[in-house]
């Protein structure tokens, strides 16, 4: 299998390269999902206490969702005034395509909180701010991880696409690639996405162990499960 | 072409009210019909597979390990690379793309499909069970008909992707609607590029909307006489089952 052997071959003559273009495509696939939950978790909070314009929102955002990102990474430069080459479109593209996918999932993981939990808590005395970043958040957790590890994975996969237009990250190995009629680099190419997705996803099952301290006996598996009994009880 | 402004928005104007981009082979009704035609292709073979596994997997619960990891390997895939990728090995042709494309149609559709059937109320299947329904008419008249909304949103996100990620086909195989992208940029025409993104657009809009109509009439008509009280466990459970089959577009 000649292949193999020069991918295998090809990594350490393209060392440099390749941590370069790992870390491009890192800054792309996280900075969204940051940008992502920071945005999503208050738009929903609105959304919920303002039935109308949660509408209005989710309609506009699944609207936005539906653009292909090659279109958007074209559009975004003359909506922002960024370069076309600039990492900031690619940022900009996804973070809007994580808010909409998190922002339905954080309202129906807010709304199936059990409402006796809630008056616990103003019975307490705690101020309605404090309320939401201290229970009704974490009680969400579970929800909200779920939906990030779809987006990172969806994430890591779409950042290439950015190659094409010329935003650097792994991408590029496949462009090259294809104009150098070189399968070997595709195909290292695809390793690495691959193996940065799952490394993410670990992180993220990391993550919720480490913010969900209440499950810490059980696996994350029966965590998700105790929150869908939960929210039976509430409903 | 020749622009009459260097404003961005009149070139892209320009360019889509031009008649000569509207009519020939290199015009834009036949890049949509090309683009189309990758689309069905696509969904035909991936619905081929994924529908009957998700069934089969739905029904009986047997190797649900195995399907749920073997959509995240999948999902995590770049398309684009595959998709370069088989051009290298085999041939810059129509097939290399479109089996590139039905890896990335599989994963929603499979999850669709799986997620509509084992969300089916089991005490509505324990009781077509009881009422002497062999396994086939429990699965086609039973959990299919209460899991069609769901595995058609399935399908819903396999279509919207592929609508999408079929542009990139356009750099390894100069058809479909990434055409315009691809020599909007090597010609340097904005018009072009800007005009043809707009296109891509409303494409995958105008295809996500009927499919969200046919979505809406695909619930059967005892269901939507006496629909779930809002916030029950069975209405929120399945809302986080299409949203876990629709996660994700490129």
């Amino acid at each position: 299998m000649d292949w193999i052997q020069g991918v295998i071959d090809y990594v350490p003559a393209n060392a440099a390269l390749l941590r370069e273009l790992t870390g491009n495509h890192l800054v792309q696939s996280i900075l969204p999902i940051v940008f992502g939950v920071i945005i999503a978790v208050p738009l929903a909070q609105i959304a919920r206490l303002n039935r109308s314009a949660g509408a209005v929102m989710l309609t506009a955002s699944s609207l936005l969702y539906t653009i292909p990102s090659l279109a958007m990474f074209v559009f975004l430069p003359l909506v922002l005034g960024t370069s076309i080459l600039s990492m900031v479109n690619v940022v900009v593209a996804l973070t809007i395509y994580a808010v909409a996918l998190l922002m339905r999932s954080t309202v129906d993981a807010l709304n199936s909180i059990d409402d006796g939990v809630r008056q616990a808590a103003v019975a307490m005395g705690y101020t309605p701010l404090r309320r939401f970043l201290t229970v009704d958040l974490p009680l969400a957790v579970p929800v909200l991880i779920a939906g990030i590890r779809v987006i990172s994975v969806t994430n890591i996969s779409m950042v290439s696409v950015g190659a094409l237009i010329g935003v650097p990250s792994l991408g590029r190995l496949f462009t090259d690639g294809l104009t150098r009629n070189y399968p070997e680099q595709i195909a290292v190419g695809i390793i690495a996405t691959l193996l940065l997705a799952l490394v993410l996803d670990l992180l993220l099952v990391l993550l919720e162990r480490v913010l969900t301290p209440w499950t810490r006996a059980t696996s994350s598996r029966t965590a998700r499960a105790a929150a869908l009994d939960a929210r039976t009880v509430a409903a | 072409m020749d622009y009459s402004s260097s404003n961005l928005f009149v070139q892209m104007g320009e360019w889509l009210s031009d008649p000569t981009n509207w009519s020939g082979a290199r015009g834009i009704p036949m890049r949509v019909l090309e683009h189309l035609g990758y689309v069905g292709l696509t969904m035909l073979i991936a619905c081929a597979i994924a529908v009957p596994l998700g069934m089969y997997v739905g029904h009986t619960g047997r190797g649900r390990v195995l399907i749920v990891s073997g959509i995240g390997i999948l999902r995590a895939l770049p398309t684009l690379g595959m998709v370069f990728l088989f051009a290298l090995l085999f041939y810059r042709g129509v097939l290399p793309s479109v089996w590139a494309l039905v890896l990335l149609a599989v994963p929603p559709v499979l999850s669709g499909v799986y997620a509509g059937i084992s969300s089916v109320n089991r005490t509505v299947v324990d009781a077509a069970r009881s009422m002497g329904l062999t396994e086939a008419q429990i699965l086609f008249r039973v959990e299919v008909p209460n899991g069609l909304h769901v595995m058609i949103g399935g399908v819903r996100a396999g279509i919207l992707q592929v609508v999408a990620t079929a542009t990139v086909v356009a750099y390894a195989k100069a058809d479909g609607l990434g055409v315009f992208l691809v020599e909007g940029t090597q010609i340097n025409d904005n018009g072009r590029l800007f005009g043809g993104a707009v296109v891509i657009a409303v494409l995958a809009i105008a295809v996500d909307g009927l499919m969200a109509l046919i979505q809406k009439f695909a619930i059967s008509p005892g269901l939507r006489a006496t629909p779930p009280p809002a916030g029950s466990s069975e209405e929120s459970g399945r809302q986080e089952a299409v949203a876990s089959a629709q996660g994700g577009t490129t």
